[in-house]
């Protein structure tokens, strides 16, 4: 271990210098280092991968982040930023020689404008409660993740986060007009702009999905729309998976966009129906859930059209939700998918991947064998319109093996979604889970680039360390690179 | 025109563009040389890697390489009832998919469905190493890694020759109708901004001499419900003027005086600025044809927080594009290096030291 001049070993005599500067810049309260204190900040929502970061610090204003930022720059600390640990890929999992930097005290909505159709938010700011602020105005916050009513929108901008009505209202990077961004040197950056766009490089799409490795998210601008005359769900049952996958393509082949197009297989439909009593079909092996928005008249032009083709495409039954709390009840079953499942397993792992629609009877089909060479039973969540899919593998920790087992039997799920066209995540993230994922679907020379990408923004490399992009090194080591003589191509990157 | 992949023939040019330490300058269409700042260099012609990749109707998904001219693309598309959502503008009848990205340009429609790059879904370049590099790909969602694809929309080929572009591609509307209304500019400012807190199909909307235009767009129902509400009276067969607006050949660009592309808050009220006007994107983004300074156009429009592009008549190695904050610059810089090190693509083209 390196040796500082006053004889101590360096990392704790920085890691003490640390703490007295943090309690100079924020009040004692809001600089956590006691074991207990630290707990609650030890794991996101990926609860497998724990870790207590060396403190915790609350800030509560822009000008204590950034003078937080320039003296971990300064001591060279890295840092962590955290929204509501809802994320489900390790991407705050604390460092144990870093700072965790929590946007909770951030929490209020600072202006709504429905004249301009927009809402600025400081980064702590609850997902849902942005639409219930809007609501006064007849407008809304198009992205809704299942985890809406906690997640912040910090998180979201950081995940890129998506939710049950993205395949027409788009991610949250389509639905952000502008970021205050606190950089690691400690600088205060205005990212895009109120105006629909900005001059120069389009840095909000980087920062959409950058998992905060580029900059913390200080304030964020979002843009409102005004809410549908009318939405109307339809639930379709199913007696084959493959039937309710063609559905999907025949209402997209018709011109039709719906809102929502989520799919949940049966055993998801018995563990959404013990837990929210949705009314859904326990004898369907599969429920397609499709909601129409706009204005009276086109719902109902496009229920009949809908009604029609899932007819056609060999549903057993086609209900429509009665009124609004029926709706609301159809959705509940969903987004509740997988508190329920966790209600039927010991442990669940859940899985992000993307692929062309096309491909979906294919990849079911080989996930429903592996889970029999496996042993392990999956639930399959669907965002069906926009080919994200959520198999969600069963497991128990306590098992000797499970867990290890479970790691492998999804990671072959993740390489099948590269292999066939897709994605190694949808809307999750990387995080610490897929950082070797990273491997099989970026080359050597792509993950140099977002190295240098992060370089641009953080260049000692103490944002986030160690997330999202894993280095040339740690993907030779999981051997998906052809690695010649143990030369590494381009081992001058190294130092990133 | 034939189907060509010329992808290693750029990148051979790019390698000895770096080992010679040429600067390039990249052609798609050769389409928009008139907007941005001049910028020198060898020729890097893409106009002849082209060719349309893979189009899934099913699958709202198109790739097409970069040399694909815009109106061979448009008509694939019509054939299968779908279409670029936000409406480019061609300016030029070679317009390239490319080039058409790499400025980052949309129509009328943009304000209601979303810019060029909110459509893109993945890429593949050459950087200023030589590489040939994907990002993003052909699915609707995908959070893997930085959004470089995103990050090329708009940078005018600074970073990189784009070769491959995916398109998140849209079904077009069954019925379209054209409203039009006498008002003044302020009238108009505030009955557009209102539609965007209001549930109505709509899909275009502007102010042009002493009328508001508002397109309806949706299902044939949809679209007459609307107007039934909304009042004003249809144009028939308005298609012509919606093209004219964004291919700019209605008669108030055909000014000698310099254009400048004024982008604000939708409901900021008409701005005291000496000239002609003509507002797009419900309001979002003006047109102005002025001889003002533009140093005072950018003082004035600064003051309700937009920017200012000199979109035509502007010096080639003025200051075309609205500059930047200080810091902002610096990262800037930084990311320009981290793609092109060298600096051989389009030099200047956007900012004199980028
Ligand atoms: C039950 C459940 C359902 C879910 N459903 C969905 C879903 O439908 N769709 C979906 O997309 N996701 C879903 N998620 C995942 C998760 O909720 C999202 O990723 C969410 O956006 C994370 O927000 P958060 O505030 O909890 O962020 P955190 O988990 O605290 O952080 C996530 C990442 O963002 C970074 N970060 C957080 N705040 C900032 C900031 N201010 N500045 C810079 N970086 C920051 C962190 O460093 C970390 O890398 C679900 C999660 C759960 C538990």
């Amino acid at each position: 271990m390196p040796v500082s001049k006053d004889g101590l070993p360096r990392s704790r005599g920085v890691h003490e210098d640390l703490i007295r500067k943090l309690r100079k810049l924020l009040p004692p309260e809001d600089v956590l280092t006691d074991k207990e204190d630290l707990r609650p900040f030890e794991c996101d929502g990926l609860s497998v991968y724990r870790r207590l970061p060396l403190v915790v610090v609350l800030p509560e204003t822009i000008a204590q982040v950034q003078a937080i930022m320039r003296l971990c720059h300064a001591l060279q600390v890295p840092v962590v930023a955290r929204g509501a640990g809802t994320g489900l890929s390790g991407g705050a999992l604390p460092l144990s020689d870093g700072v965790l930097l929590s946007l909770a005290k951030f929490k209020r909505i600072l202006h709504i404008d429905p004249e301009n159709a927009m809402a600025t938010l400081q980064p702590g700011v609850r997902n849902l409660a942005i639409s219930e602020a809007a609501a006064a105005y007849g407008m809304y916050y198009a992205p809704d993740p299942s985890s809406q009513i906690a997640c912040t929108i910090g998180g979201n901008v950081a995940e890129n986060s998506g939710g049950v009505h993205c395949l027409k209202y788009g991610l949250t990077v389509h639905n952000v007009l502008m970021l205050k961004v606190v950089t690691m040197e400690g600088e205060l950056l205005t990212i895009g702009a109120e105006t629909l766009d900005s001059p120069g490089y389009d840095l909000l799409a980087l920062m959409a999905g950058s998992e905060g490795m580029l900059a913390v998210i200080v304030e964020v601008t979002v843009k409102l729309l005004a809410k549908p005359e009318r939405a109307q769900v339809l639930l379709a049952a199913f007696d084959d998976v493959y039937k309710a996958g063609e559905a999907v393509g025949a209402i997209i082949a018709a011109g039709i966009i719906p809102a929502g197009l989520e799919m949940m297989d049966k055993v998801a439909i018995h563990a959404a129906e013990d837990y929210a009593h949705a009314g859904y079909p326990r004898d369907a092996e599969a429920i397609l859930l499709c909601e129409l928005d706009g204005t009276n008249a086109e719902v109902s032009e496009h229920i009949m059209q809908v009604r029609d083709i899932l007819h056609r495409s060999g549903a057993t039954e086609v209900r429509t939700a009665v009124n609004e709390a029926e709706r609301q009840l159809f959705w509940k079953g969903r987004k509740s998918a997988f508190p329920a499942v966790g209600r039927i397993s010991p442990d669940y792992y859940c899985m992000d991947g993307t692929i062309p629609r096309r491909q979906l009877p294919h990849v079911l089909r080989q996930i429903s064998l592996w889970s029999e060479e496996y042993g392990l039973p999956v639930a399959n969540v669907f965002h069906a319109g926009d080919g994200n899919l959520h198999p969600l593998i069963l497991f128990d920790a306590n098992k000797d093996g499970e867990l290890a087992r479970t790691e492998e039997f999804g990671q072959r799920i993740l390489q099948l979604c590269v292999e066939v066209g897709g994605s190694i995540t949808g809307e999750h993230g990387v995080g610490m889970e897929k950082i070797n994922q990273m491997c099989i679907q970026f080359k050597a020379a792509e993950l140099s680039q977002f190295h240098a990408v992060k370089a641009a923004f953080d260049p000692d490399g103490l944002l986030n360390p160690g997330k999202a992009v894993p280095t040339l090194q740690r993907c030779a080591e999981f051997g998906a690179m052809h690695v010649h003589h143990g030369q590494l191509p381009h081992p001058e990157l190294e130092r990133f | 025109m034939l189907e060509r992949d010329i992808s290693e023939t750029l990148q051979q040019q790019v390698h000895n563009a770096v080992s010679n330490g040429t600067p390039l300058k990249i052609e798609g269409g050769n389409s928009k040389t008139f907007l941005g700042r001049e910028t020198h260099g060898e020729i890097l012609d893409v106009s002849g890697h082209h060719g349309i990749v893979e189009h899934d109707p099913r699958e709202l998904v198109l790739t097409a390489r970069s040399g694909t001219p815009l109106k061979e693309i448009e008509a694939a598309l019509a054939e299968a009832g779908q279409m670029l959502a936000f409406e480019p503008p061609h300016f030029g009848d070679n317009a390239t998919l490319g080039g058409t990205l790499a400025c980052g340009l949309s129509g009328p429609r943009r304000p209601f469905c979303g810019s060029a790059r909110d459509f893109v879904l993945g890429c593949k370049l050459i950087n200023g190493k030589g590489e040939i590099l994907r990002f993003g790909g052909q699915v609707i969602k995908n959070v893997a890694g930085y959004d470089v694809s995103r990050l090329m929309v708009g940078a005018y080929g600074t970073l990189g020759v784009l070769l491959e572009i995916s398109l998140k591609v849209l079904p077009r509307p069954a019925a379209s109708y054209t409203l039009i209304q006498e008002c003044t500019q302020a009238e108009a400012i505030s009955k557009m901004s209102r539609l965007l807190s209001q549930p109505v199909p709509v899909d275009a909307a502007c102010y042009h001499a002493g009328h508001c235009y508002v397109r309806l767009s949706g299902s044939e129902q949809a679209v007459k419900h609307a107007h039934q509400n909304l009042g004003g009276e249809v144009i028939e067969k308005s298609e012509p003027f919606w093209h004219a607006l964004r291919e700019h050949h209605l008669p108030f660009f055909g000014a000698a005086n310099p254009l400048y592309r004024v982008v604000v808050k939708p409901a900021v009220p008409p701005l005291e600025i000496g000239g002609e006007w003509l507002l797009d994107w419900g309001g979002a983004q003006r047109w102005l044809v002025s001889d003002e300074p533009i140093a005072l156009i950018r003082e004035r429009v600064a003051m309700v927080g937009g920017h200012v592009t000199q979109f035509r008549g502007g010096a080639g190695n003025g200051e075309i594009f609205q500059p930047l904050a200080a810091p902002l610059l610096v990262i800037h810089q930084r990311l320009k290096s981290s793609f092109d090190p060298h600096g051989i693509f389009n030099r200047g083209r956007i900012y004199a030291n980028l």
